[in-house]
């Protein structure tokens, strides 16, 4: 059982925790006179036996629920009540629960002043079927406008549960809705305006009254959160019916003038701003300020909501931005532990866009750095590593260390985390940084936080050289002690690494010897490895003596996998072109490639005869690989849940779409002779997506062709197209040629999308031919019998204007990813150009960046593609441009400026491996 | 952003010891993600025992675990949780408690401790029922939410006391009394 305690009550809970028994004792509800006190007790139990985690079968539940109903015959409102809880709780699992309808009717009409009337409406939804709604539509409006709050919050909280199933009749309460939105029933028991005829009404109803139930007024206005609720539901597909909405109830500039006194529902209207103003930029301003007006509102619970969405808008105007700030700051003094975890929650996701309007908080978030609440105390030091400046930054790892011991680990590897991207922030600040990550590491803790530091530690590796001998040495520590396998070899491998760069790689090779002796079979293979390269790596012939008298005591081991490394490092000692093949290369199969290759061999059993070609497949630099998988630094998502989720778009790297390109194109004979695709545009549509016919086209540069594949798709059911093929047609002279055109023997709705290719020979493959083509889809178009689904005999002749096809600059660029000052740096002697435009069309920085990424399909380098300033801003661009006497590498700078009167100016500097790369991205922009 | 009136994800009361005094989690048709992980009552008491973990000790309040937000409040021997998805607004869900632990606060006359509860659960029960319906926040009046859950009556059955009864409840006495008397000597 579930429930199980120790302590003196379990006589109690034993009791209460018996299904069988409660089943047998259900016999109560059939004695005859009902013992409303026991029949509650029992219900109680059941309810409770639910809330433990026990559960009934379909017929228990059945037999319990039925046995409930009896119990109707009964008036006494204190079990009643119970009912009506039991047979919410029960209407899932139990069969035939429509039966009771008419029973939960009676109690649910407006002359019975009993206190389970709201109990009555909101088990109603549970029962019922949606089609049964409609029957129940003249009782709901009603009661959505009862003067009772309870009732009226009932009926539209039972509206609300009926909507997903019920959507065309919940739609027609919208009125209904409305009125209880604007309602002001709770106001008139008090004030002093109640009218005369609503407290007859109240008096009458009293005077019916049969169970002494006295409604206590509420004071909260709840019924408007969920008429709210209930209104945004139906009308959330009409965008102008919610701005409208959100207009009349958001009571002016100030906020004041709104009939909308729930802070909850408050909360809700300012979440619906939030949606519409992400959606439509046009209200953008209108409502900001209505959001402005929230932050001044008297409840904390709206203004804490106002700062929220406004920390969460995109490029929100600073000075709303620092307003919403300060709300924040206020609440971080709040004595509510709430207060302060909401407020500092917000202020560290915004830490990670707008590091420096945070910072005014500072001095409020440090005296948080003690608070009782540790999540608190967490979230504003990572916000402060974030936003603090390089000279707080020993104090502040002083106050880190004295707290990380207790917190928990998830908390420990937020702070990590955030000393993490602080070092890169800071390199100067390494040593105070690493000894604190040395230091953790040597604390108790799970797996998932010593690996944060063991990357953190890594990453400084890689990108601080200055801490390079430090951290390593550090980590040789840690390997001596470390419980976790996972961990010990992938440090065994940086030390392989990274080690015989070292002065004096002679040091760790006793750290990595004792795992050979000390520890289990897979460390000591990684050990064995990260061995070998210290000798394969090294000069010094006394190191390389060494290091095989170490292999070959290794080739004793029990564990077969360490002695095969072993003996197949000793062989590379003897034979220096194995080791320079498997240790010392430097470049790796590009493995999207080599992945897809494997696949279509693997599927195509003739193949197997042959052994598996490697040598086609692509290589590229670890350095390159490595940027290929990075993904963006956990840092980022992890630890800032109130962000929104991040959904990673599925964007395949170039490198992938390429991948699964080259495998279509190997299917086609005629491009056999081809040779490699050098590069394939992204699919660009030709044609509506509504239309019949759907035409996309992705364009391929080979060495001397360009090959066009149009995938064509026929959406209509009844039809095959016969002799599909596209006619293009050259709108300007160029240097291509036209070879041939693959048709589509037959393309039916079934068969869609199928593909066309049209080829062209490059006349003089150095240049970079370009132009645009006005392309017509040609067919015969056939019925098809239904009957027999076969074509017709007779079809007809038909057109279809596509769209026109541009070849231009951005299809012989593969955008790639490089780091730009040194490569800039690494140009300077190469091929350059550079030329000044004037771009008078474009309104903002941010649209000419978006439009010369788009033409030159290159890569945007470290976040230039958004302008941080509306008036200066330097784009960085890489790419590798390809041609037939192979690809080379093509870096552009672009400088720009923007001004009201001329648009954007652009300096335009390119430096590239090829002459010809210069002139085709100059000539890009400049046409 | 949660655009529904749906933000109660489970309102879960333990003890002191990490048990289930009673726990109730809100399906969310519409948002099955809000309950991933919490579909079974196995996941469930694993979700309550890292809970209780990090709840055990009074003073914080709110807290983020498991990717959701947890509001609590003490209360003697016992911890009242409730439980909502990760970016909703921290006071909702913390006037949403309060108004039910003032409210269990007036129904159980101070008294809020396990036993009381276990004795008094149909009030409990009723309090939540009126405070949260299916996930969705009813009622954050603590006087409201108390004086709609009603008490259990005597039966009408039971036994009437009035002037006559008394006296013969007197006679009763009187009568044994003289006969143990009487035995006595």
């Amino acid at each position: 059982m579930a429930f199980a305690s120790k302590k003196d009550d379990e006589g109690l809970s034993a009791y209460y925790n018996n299904k069988t028994t409660v089943i047998q004792e259900a016999r109560v509800f059939n004695d005859s006179p009902i013992s409303p006190r026991k029949c509650r007790a029992l219900l109680t139990r059941i309810v409770h036996l639910l809330y433990v985690g026990e559960s009934f079968s379909a017929q228990e539940a059945t037999t319990l629920f039925f046995g409930t109903t009896k119990l109707f015959q009964h008036k006494d409102s204190a079990l009643r009540q119970m009912v009506y809880l039991t047979i919410k709780e029960l209407a899932g699992t139990a069969e035939d629960v429509i039966m009771v309808t008419s029973s939960i009717m009676k109690d649910m009409q407006p002359n019975s002043e009993v206190i389970y009337r709201p109990n009555s409406i909101r088990a109603l939804c549970r029962i019922i079927d949606p089609s049964m709604a409609q029957g129940f539509e003249r009782f709901f409006k009603a009661a959505i406008v009862d003067k009772t709050p309870s009732i009226s919050s009932a009926a539209l909280v039972s509206s609300y549960h009926l909507f997903p199933n019920a959507k065309d009749v919940v739609k027609r309460w919208a009125n209904e809705a409305q009125e209880a939105v604007n309602s002001k029933s709770s106001t008139s028991l008090f004030g002093s305006s109640a009218s005369g005829g609503y407290l007859t009404a109240w008096g009458g109803s009293a005077g019916q009254q049969t169970s002494g139930y006295q409604a206590v007024p509420s004071t909260s206005y709840i019924t408007q959160y969920h008429a709210l609720g209930l209104l945004y539901l139906i009308r959330q597909q009409d965008r102008m019916a919610i701005t409208k909405m959100i207009q009349q109830l958001g009571g002016g500039k100030t906020g004041a003038g709104t009939t909308l006194k729930n802070p909850m529902a408050l909360c809700m209207l300012i979440r619906y701003a939030a949606k519409v103003l992400e959606e439509d930029p046009n209200v953008q301003k209108q409502m900001l300020d209505l959001l402005d007006g929230w932050l001044k509102h008297k409840s904390d619970m709206v203004n804490l909501e106002a700062a929220r969405v406004i920390c969460e808008i995109k490029n929100v105007p600073t000075f709303q931005l620092m307003r919403a700030i300060g709300v924040l700051q206020l609440f971080l003094s709040s004595p509510k532990a709430t207060l302060r975890f909401a407020a500092t929650r917000i202020l560290a996701a915004l830490a990670v866009t707008h590091p420096s309007n945070v910072a005014s908080v500072n001095v409020d978030l440090e005296n948080l750095i003690g608070d009782a609440n540790r999540s608190v105390a967490t979230y504003a030091i990572t916000t402060l590593l974030k936003t603090g400046n390089e000279a707080s930054v020993d104090r502040l790892m002083k106050q880190i260390s004295g707290f990380m011991s207790d917190i928990s680990d998830e908390f420990k590897v937020i702070v990590v985390d955030a000393i993490r991207s602080l070092c890169l922030k800071f390199p100067d600040k390494h040593a105070a940084m690493l000894s604190f990550l040395s230091g953790v590491l040597r604390d108790e803790g799970g797996y998932d936080f010593k690996r944060a530091v063991v990357e953190a530690i890594f990453e400084m590796v890689k990108f601080i050289s200055a801490c390079k001998e430090q951290a390593l040495s550090h980590l040789c520590e840690f390997i001596e002690d470390c419980e976790f396998t996972k961990l010990s070899v992938r440090i065994l491998h940086l030390l392989g690494i990274e080690g015989p760069k070292a002065p004096q790689p002679t040091k760790y090779i006793r750290f990595i010897y004792n795992r050979v002796v000390l520890e289990n079979a897979t460390v000591r293979a990684a050990a064995v490895g990260s061995l070998a390269k210290f000798g394969l790596n090294s000069n010094d012939s006394g190191l390389k003596k060494s290091i095989n008298t170490l292999l070959n005591r290794c080739l004793d081991d029990v564990d077969d996998e360490v002695r095969d490394r072993a003996a197949m490092y000793l062989r590379m000692f003897k034979e220096c072109l194995l080791a320079d093949a498997y240790v010392k290369e430097e470049s790796v199969f590009s493995l999207d490639v080599l992945e897809s290759k494997l696949v279509s061999y693997v599927n195509d059993p003739s193949a197997s005869a042959t052994p598996f070609d490697a040598s086609s497949i692509p290589k590229i630099s670890r350095a390159q690989a490595a940027a290929d998988s990075a993904r963006p630094s956990s840092l980022e998502t992890v630890g800032f849940p109130s962000k929104k989720e991040v959904t990673p778009t599925p964007q395949l790297s170039a490198v992938e779409t390429q991948s699964a390109f080259i495998q279509q194109l190997k299917e086609v004979p005629e491009l056999a002779t081809y040779g490699e695709v050098l590069g394939s545009s992204k699919p660009a549509q030709l044609t509506e997506s509504e239309t019949e016919y759907q035409v996309t086209c992705v364009k391929h540069i080979f060495a001397e062709h360009v090959v066009f594949q149009f995938n064509v798709s026929n959406t209509i059911p009844d039809t095959v197209l016969e002799q599909v093929a596209v006619v293009m047609q050259l709108s300007a002279e160029t240097s291509l040629t036209e070879d041939f055109i693959i048709p589509l023997p037959s393309l039916s709705a079934a068969t869609s999308p199928g593909i066309v290719y049209v080829s062209f020979t490059r006349d003089s493959p150095e240049e970079y031919a370009s132009g645009s083509f006005q392309c017509v889809l040609k067919f015969v178009s056939k019925e098809v019998d239904p009957s027999t689904g076969e074509p017709e005999e007779d079809g007809y002749e038909d057109e279809y204007q596509l769209e026109e096809v541009e070849l231009g600059a951005g299809d012989y660029i593969i955008p790639t990813y490089v780091t730009f000052s040194s490569e800039w740096d690494r140009l300077r002697g190469g091929a350059s150009a550079t030329e000044t435009f004037s771009l008078s069309a474009m309104e903002s920085l941010k649209a000419a960046c978006d439009s010369i990424i788009e033409i030159l399909n290159m890569q945007a380098l470290g976040g230039t593609e958004d302008p941080a300033s509306t008036t200066v801003h330097t784009l960085q661009l890489a790419g590798m441009v390809v041609g037939a006497g192979g690809s080379g590498k093509a870096l552009v700078r672009c400088r720009m400026t923007h001004s009201k009167t001329q648009g954007v100016t652009l300096e335009l500097s390119v430096r590239a491996e090829k002459e010809g790369a210069c002139g085709l991205i100059v000539s890009a922009i400049g046409g | 952003m949660n655009l529904t009136l749906y933000s109660i994800t489970a309102f879960i009361i333990l003890d002191t010891d990490g048990n289930r005094v009673l726990s109730k989690y809100y399906r969310q048709e519409n948002n099955p993600s809000a309950t991933k992980g919490l579909a079974n009552p196995k996941e469930q008491r694993a979700f309550e025992k890292g809970l209780w973990q990090k709840t055990k000790k009074s003073g914080g309040d709110i807290i983020l675990y498991d990717g959701r937000l947890a509001v609590y409040k003490h209360s003697l021997d016992l911890i009242f949780h409730l439980i909502a998805n990760q970016d909703e607004n921290e006071l909702m869900i913390s006037t949403a408690l309060s108004a039910f632990s003032d409210a269990i606060h007036m129904l159980l006359r101070n008294q809020v401790e396990k036993r009381a509860v276990l004795e008094n659960l149909d009030l409990v029960l009723l309090c939540l029922d009126e405070t949260i319906d299916e996930g969705i926040i009813v009622e954050t009046d603590p006087t409201t939410i108390a004086s709609r859950v009603s008490r259990p009556r005597a039966d009408t059955s039971e036994i009437v006391i009035n002037e006559q009864t008394i006296l013969s409840a007197y006679q009763t006495v009187k009568e044994k009394m003289t006969q143990r008397i009487a035995a006595g000597f």
